[in-house]
């Protein structure tokens, strides 16, 4: 499956698409197809996220998840510092991550 | 320390103004990210893996307790509550949202701070000796030379686009504490006939090709350095290669030429700036010397120390450096306890460290390029007091230049450009060799871990280095054995095949062992490593 990731303009926060919009949450990603390029173009150019690009996914029972380890911290959040990723509570947070 | 005059305060000032006028258009869409993006770049704003990262430039690695204190605000206010003090002697905040950005330039610029010649292809912020105004080694303080580097390179109009960035180190001692060896320029300042001069070295570096660099001139006038620089510039800026970023620096043009060859263009150049009389008046150069004046030191003090309490003494002997004024010492502050993370520091810690500078250290402190920190001038009688605030803090870890005071890059968990993680593998590494009686034993050892081939955590300068790969999607690690960034420079060599991130650090205590059992007398690792070479050690890594 393919993903579109990017940075939210004015907090640099790491987004996902969602069909619709952006989510801060690896979970909310779709597929975008073929569509990903469109999508980022489009949405770069009414400054609804910065910098998008389309990289490889995989569906897994949990849900979406990055294919590669680089795309997959982005997603989680730094795996040295478990109290600053999106998930904060759950220590099983990061399994997926490494 | 250096004060800025009402020209300095007025440049950064309305430095910060541009600035915020250009996320205000950025914000607004008037700027593409295409034409923001070397803007932001210019003030130190990078766009990292997770967030908008600041660096903040700390010139030559010196700060003031206000200065820190401010740091630590910007951590809490704006960031999460950390930064992370880089291998540049800099600072970075790891968590930046843009449309704060301007109002944290404004607020550096409150405590004469600024992220500018932290990013871009310009002169980058001047590194020098953390010990520098206390070594007794040293012939004279490097700094106001480093500050006066940092005044003629700021926005200097022929200097700000340049092939690539470009990096100084100014030094003043025998003993290399900067790496200089290993910046696009050296200087090392030296006494001949009762005359001070430097020393110039070009073309060095790390990255993806390490080069240590050439002298190209054995003595240069200090009344001569900043035309000379000029000349050394000038040239490279005029033949370094534009048309591909990874042959830009400096040392790929040094090698290309040869380095005599350079030599004879920088002087012809000279020659010519030379007769334009461009030097800047000594009257200004006092006036930035004077700012480094001694401190008012006491004299008659005891060099006595009391020793009862035996984890003082551990810390004592291995953080504690000859100060050149007798009753004094040098005490560096690890940033790197067993399990951590190298180069962090919470905002609390920063404030404490802030308030042992104005307390025990005439309000300086330095940034180290080892991501330490450094209280240059605290008296031997106050060591104690200091060193019990610094345990409460979590600050006294007692390891300097030991097996644990990893330099680590931010790796993969931070880093954009990274391929592999470095802090879990320094964390792994540390913990391992957490005994410290195991790692006084193992003496000196410099290890480095970068995440990538950019090299910013300094592996070829390793006595032990690692370097972090991307083998399809998964990390891999190669191990380097005996570079040196100090005056014995090398650049390290690799072993072999990498590993995994268990068993990187399985070698590592493999190559340990086997200098434990072949090491003479007095032998530091990294001595072992060149008298018995490297085949013994690929020996006993692969079998």
């Amino acid at each position: 499956m393919k993903l579109l990731s990017g940075n939210d303009l004015k907090s640099g926060k790491v987004v996902w698409w969602t069909g619709q919009d952006w989510s801060l949450h690896i979970e909310d990603a779709v597929d975008t197809g073929d569509q990903g390029e469109a999508i980022a173009h489009a949405e770069e150019g009414a400054r609804r996220v910065n910098v998008p690009y389309v990289l490889d996914g995989v569906m897994t029972p949990e849900g979406p998840r990055p294919a590669h380890i680089k795309d997959r911290i982005r997603a989680l959040g730094p795996t040295v510092r478990p109290d600053l990723t999106l998930k904060p509570a759950d220590p099983d947070a990061g399994n997926w991550v490494i | 320390m250096y004060r800025y005059d009402q020209y300095d305060q007025s440049i950064v000032d309305a430095r910060v103004e541009e600035f915020r006028d250009q996320v205000a258009r950025r914000l607004s869409g008037a700027l593409t990210e295409d034409q923001f993006k070397p803007l932001r770049l210019m003030n130190g704003l990078y766009l990292q893996l997770h967030a908008y990262m600041l660096r903040v430039a700390v010139p030559y690695g010196t700060l003031n307790g206000r200065q820190m204190r401010m740091l630590a605000s910007i951590a809490r206010k704006y960031d999460r509550g950390y930064g992370h003090f880089t291998t540049r002697q800099n600072i970075q905040f790891n968590w930046i949202e843009l449309a704060d950005t301007p109002d944290i330039l404004a607020d550096l610029s409150t405590v004469e701070m600024h992220a500018i010649q932290t990013s871009g292809n310009c002169i980058r912020n001047i590194s020098s000796d953390q010990f520098a105004g206390a070594a007794a080694d040293e012939v004279t303080d490097p700094r106001p030379w480093a500050e006066l580097l940092r005044q003629w390179s700021s926005f200097h109009p022929e200097f700000t686009y340049l092939p690539r960035k470009f990096k100084f180190a100014v030094i003043a001692s025998d003993e290399d504490r900067a790496a200089m060896r290993l910046h696009d320029i050296g200087i090392r300042i030296v006494e001949r006939d009762g005359e001070h001069g430097a020393r110039i070295f070009a073309g060095g570096g790390m990255g993806r090709t390490p080069m240590v660099s050439h002298e190209i001139k054995e003595f240069v006038p200090l009344s001569d350095l900043l035309p000379y620089l000029e000349a050394c510039l000038r040239v490279y800026n005029r033949y370094g290669r534009r048309d591909n970023m990874y042959k830009a620096r400096i040392k790929i043009l040094v090698n290309d030429l040869g380095a005599e060859e350079y030599a004879r263009q920088v002087e012809e150049e000279f020659a010519g700036l030379k007769a334009l009389d461009l030097d800047p008046p000594k009257a200004e150069f006092d006036r930035i010397s004077a700012y480094f004046a001694p401190p008012a030191f006491e004299t008659s003090l005891s060099d006595d120390i009391d020793r009862r309490d035996p984890d003082f003494a551990v810390w004592l002997d291995q953080n504690v450096r000859t100060h050149k004024q007798p009753g004094y010492a040098i005490a560096t502050i690890s940033l790197k306890p067993v399990g951590g993370i190298p180069g962090d520091a919470t905002a609390e810690q920063m404030e404490v460290m802030a308030a042992l500078a104005e307390r025990y250290s005439f309000d300086e402190l330095r940034v180290t390029h080892s991501q330490n920190v450094v209280l240059p001038h605290v008296r031997k009688a106050d060591l104690y007091a200091v060193w019990q605030t610094l345990r409460e803090a979590g600050l006294a870890e007692a390891n300097l230049d030991l097996i644990s005071d990893i330099i680590a890059c931010p790796g993969l968990d931070y880093c954009s450009l990274a391929n592999a993680r470095s802090i879990p593998v320094a964390q792994k590494i540390a913990t391992r060799f957490a005994d410290q009686k195991r790692q006084k034993e193992l003496g000196e050892l410099k290890l480095k871990i970068s995440g990538c081939i950019n090299a910013c955590g300094h592996h070829h300068a390793g006595h032990i280095g690692i370097l972090g790969v991307d083998r399809k999607g998964t990390e891999n690690y190669q191990l380097l054995l005996g570079g040196s960034g100090a005056e014995d420079v090398s650049l390290a060599k690799i072993t072999g095949p990498g590993f995994d991130e268990d068993g990187i650090v399985d070698a590592i205590e493999k190559v340990t062992d086997l200098y434990l059992e072949q090491r003479t007398e007095g032998e530091r690792f990294v001595d072992t490593y060149r008298r018995i070479g490297m085949p013994a050690f690929k020996e006993a890594i692969y079998g």
